[in-house]
């Protein structure tokens, strides 16, 4: 055996223990969920082990998913772009000041992850909630005589999903941020341009990658959640996630389930590889020599 | 203000960060068309001082002049200044014509005129065909080329460089400081340009301005510097030189006889610009290594001072030899031409310290 061969072999005993769990614990569930996905559950209840493709059908023609899928698609786009357009600034900031302790705003940044997601999100309800700080402050002021009904609306959900995702978007865009050479912006200016002008010339363009991260990131976090909608949502608020849940935790539907939660998985993959073909690695790659 | 033939001025220039000052009250005048240099160790303020030329620092203290209008308050987009970067700064994300035309862009020139003038541009640094390419494609001598196409494309009145040749490798270098000396000429632009390598600085230049602790130590013609050296400092930075101190005897003609302080030793020194000193005057000798001959014994002429010394250790470096020397205990250093091989370690050689190549500096310093 030459030196190379052994070269070669070394990164597969490096990355041995980290394969056997990914297997073990995500291919190997994920196929069981696609055999599940053609089974089928009879009247009585019992699953059918075989090849049975009702399931996709019902999955693939029923209006009422392809209908809840457009909503979740929407729903999370909105977040998306919100967060977007909330996160660039603070993204900005953060790269940019000459506050001598930057990297405690970056652990402020992490604080919201040390507390639990349900919590985070339930903590809306005291907040927005009938009997919550806002509506007691507007009645106690006398603006308001009834309680107004904040919550429990596609709005919510938004903002709950904001508040969720934003971290994960202003994180994205700082590193791309703080990988911009400073000189860029000193030439920019030297040559003629604003403070404005080299942002939009030189700045914006280098952070694109990190901005597209950012949304890639956020939108199919946002898809895929399902607590956001069950806690602040309405009854007409579910998301596709919410389907799956359903499905299995509620009428113990697997096969369904299964279907349902693939037709995401695929959606959102298709989405990640998209962005690898056009915005990928090559791409940032290049943008930062 | 009435154009005195100065591209830039500094009257009284300060800078303090916070209670670190970086720069201490700078005077300095580049002239129209000339090749000025700052030349230093990091820290020294160069690079500040540049910055603060170009408006990327504010001074504290003090006027700056470009053309003979003070633009203390003129932001750095409306300066018009050609700026080089030690790291070249050319737009990733852009092609070489954008990034050569961006300058343009920004100065209402038709398109026909910036496709002229970009090609001009690049043609003068030799690199015409590598319009379309991005900067990562090129080499880091050929990005350097384009930094400096961007810096002149747009005519500005005085062109800028921090330390721009520092990031290439040896050969590169030496053909970039040919290059970009040709190209100022052509140009007749008046450049300032910032270095602590001290080669580039005494080829490139019309005149070196050494800093040291932000303070301008001396300036004036790179010969200048080289053979007169206003403090110990310049002596020390530019080459390798002897700083001895010793003590005013008396004078002769042209010549100061002086005492080495550590051995009593006397040595012939040419008054030069050193003005009047009394007898008993505190001095620093400066030998110039490479001013220091050894021989085999020199026959005496008036001014030369012959000391006979011990050869030490020898530093061989091919055509040249760098000598440490002992005479009566104390230690020199020469840095001779080889004549076939050098003297060996432990030979007793003659030195030859003449005494127009002697620089007598004030006090015993600090």
């Amino acid at each position: 055996m030459t030196a190379t061969a052994r070269g070669d072999r070394r990164p597969w005993v490096l990355l041995t223990p980290a394969l056997t769990a990914v297997t073990l614990l995500l291919v190997i569930p994920a196929c069981f969920i696609v055999v599940y996905s053609f089974w089928l559950r009879t009247g009585t209840g019992a699953e059918q082990a075989g090849f049975y493709l009702d399931n996709w059908r019902e999955v693939l023609t029923d209006p009422f998913y392809r209908d809840i899928l457009g909503q979740t698609l929407r729903i999370a786009g909105i977040s998306t772009l919100v967060c977007a357009l909330l996160g660039y600034m603070p993204a900005y900031f953060i790269a940019y000041t000459r506050f001598r302790h930057r990297a405690y705003l970056l652990l402020l940044l992490m604080l919201p992850f040390w507390i639990s997601y349900i919590i985070r999100t339930m903590s809306w309800i005291s907040i927005l909630g009938v009997s919550g700080a806002v509506n007691a402050l507007l009645q106690w002021l006398g603006i308001i005589d009834e309680p107004l009904q904040m919550l429990y609306n596609e709005p919510s959900v938004i903002l709950g999903l904001v508040h969720f995702l934003l971290p994960f978007m202003i994180l994205n865009i700082y590193v791309s941020l703080d990988g911009i050479d400073r000189s860029l912006t000193d030439a920019a200016k030297s040559l003629g341009c604003t403070g404005w002008q080299a942002f939009r010339e030189v700045t914006l363009p280098l952070s694109l990658p990190g901005l597209a991260a950012g949304c890639l990131l956020c939108f199919v976090l946002g898809a895929g959640t399902y607590i956001t909608p069950m806690i602040l949502g309405g009854p007409t608020d579910a998301m596709f996630a919410n389907l799956v849940y359903e499905a299995i935790i509620t009428q113990l539907n697997w096969p369904l389930g299964s279907a349902l939660s693939l037709v995401l998985l695929a959606l959102l993959g298709g989405l990640v590889a998209i962005y690898t073909r056009y915005l990928g690695i090559d791409q940032i790659a290049k943008s930062f020599r | 203000m009435a154009d005195n033939g100065n591209a830039v001025e500094l009257r009284g220039v300060v800078k303090r960060f916070d209670d670190f000052v970086a720069l201490r009250r700078a005077d300095l005048d580049v002239p129209e068309g000339s090749f000025v240099t700052f030349l230093g160790p990091s820290g020294c303020g160069k690079t500040t001082t540049l910055r603060m030329i170009a408006g990327l620092l504010d001074p504290s203290e003090g006027d700056i002049l470009v053309k003979g209008r003070r633009i203390n308050d003129v932001p750095i987009h409306r300066r018009n200044l050609g700026l080089v970067f030690q790291n070249y700064a050319l737009f990733p994300h852009k092609s070489i014509f954008d990034n050569v035309a961006f300058g343009l862009k920004y100065r209402r020139v038709s398109r026909s005129e910036v496709t002229r003038r970009v090609r001009e541009a690049l043609a003068l640094v030799r690199l015409p065909d590598v319009e379309e390419r991005l900067p990562i494609q090129l080499s880091g001598g050929q990005q350097q080329r384009i930094a400096l196409a961007r810096a002149i494309v747009f005519e500005p009145d005085v062109l800028l460089l921090d330390e721009p040749l520092s990031a290439l490798d040896a050969n590169l270098r030496e053909e970039m400081r040919i290059e970009l000396k040709r190209i100022q000429r052509e140009l007749g632009i008046a450049t300032i340009f910032v270095t602590h390598d001290q080669s580039e600085a005494l080829a490139m230049s019309d005149k070196v301005v050494v800093m040291n602790h932000g303070v301008i130590e001396q300036e004036g013609t790179p010969e200048a510097v080289y053979n007169e050296p206003a403090t110990a400092f310049v002596a020390d930075f530019l080459g390798h030189s002897n700083i001895l101190p010793a003590r005013v005897r008396g004078r002769e003609g042209d010549y100061y006889r002086v005492a080495l302080e550590d051995t009593g030793m006397e040595i012939l020194t040419a008054a030069g610009n050193a003005g009047p000193l009394e007898t008993g005057a505190p001095v620093r000798l400066v030998l110039r290594a490479e001013r220091l001959r050894l021989g085999d014994g020199h026959e005496h002429r008036d001014g030369d001072t012959l000391l006979n010394a011990r050869v030490d250790t020898v530093d061989y470096q091919g055509q040249l030899a760098r000598y440490f020397l002992s005479v009566a205990g104390m230690q020199l250093q020469a840095i001779n031409a080889i004549d076939r091989r050098p003297f060996a370690e432990g030979a007793t050689v003659q030195v030859r310290v003449r005494g127009d190549d002697c620089v007598i500096l004030h006090g015993h310093g600090d």
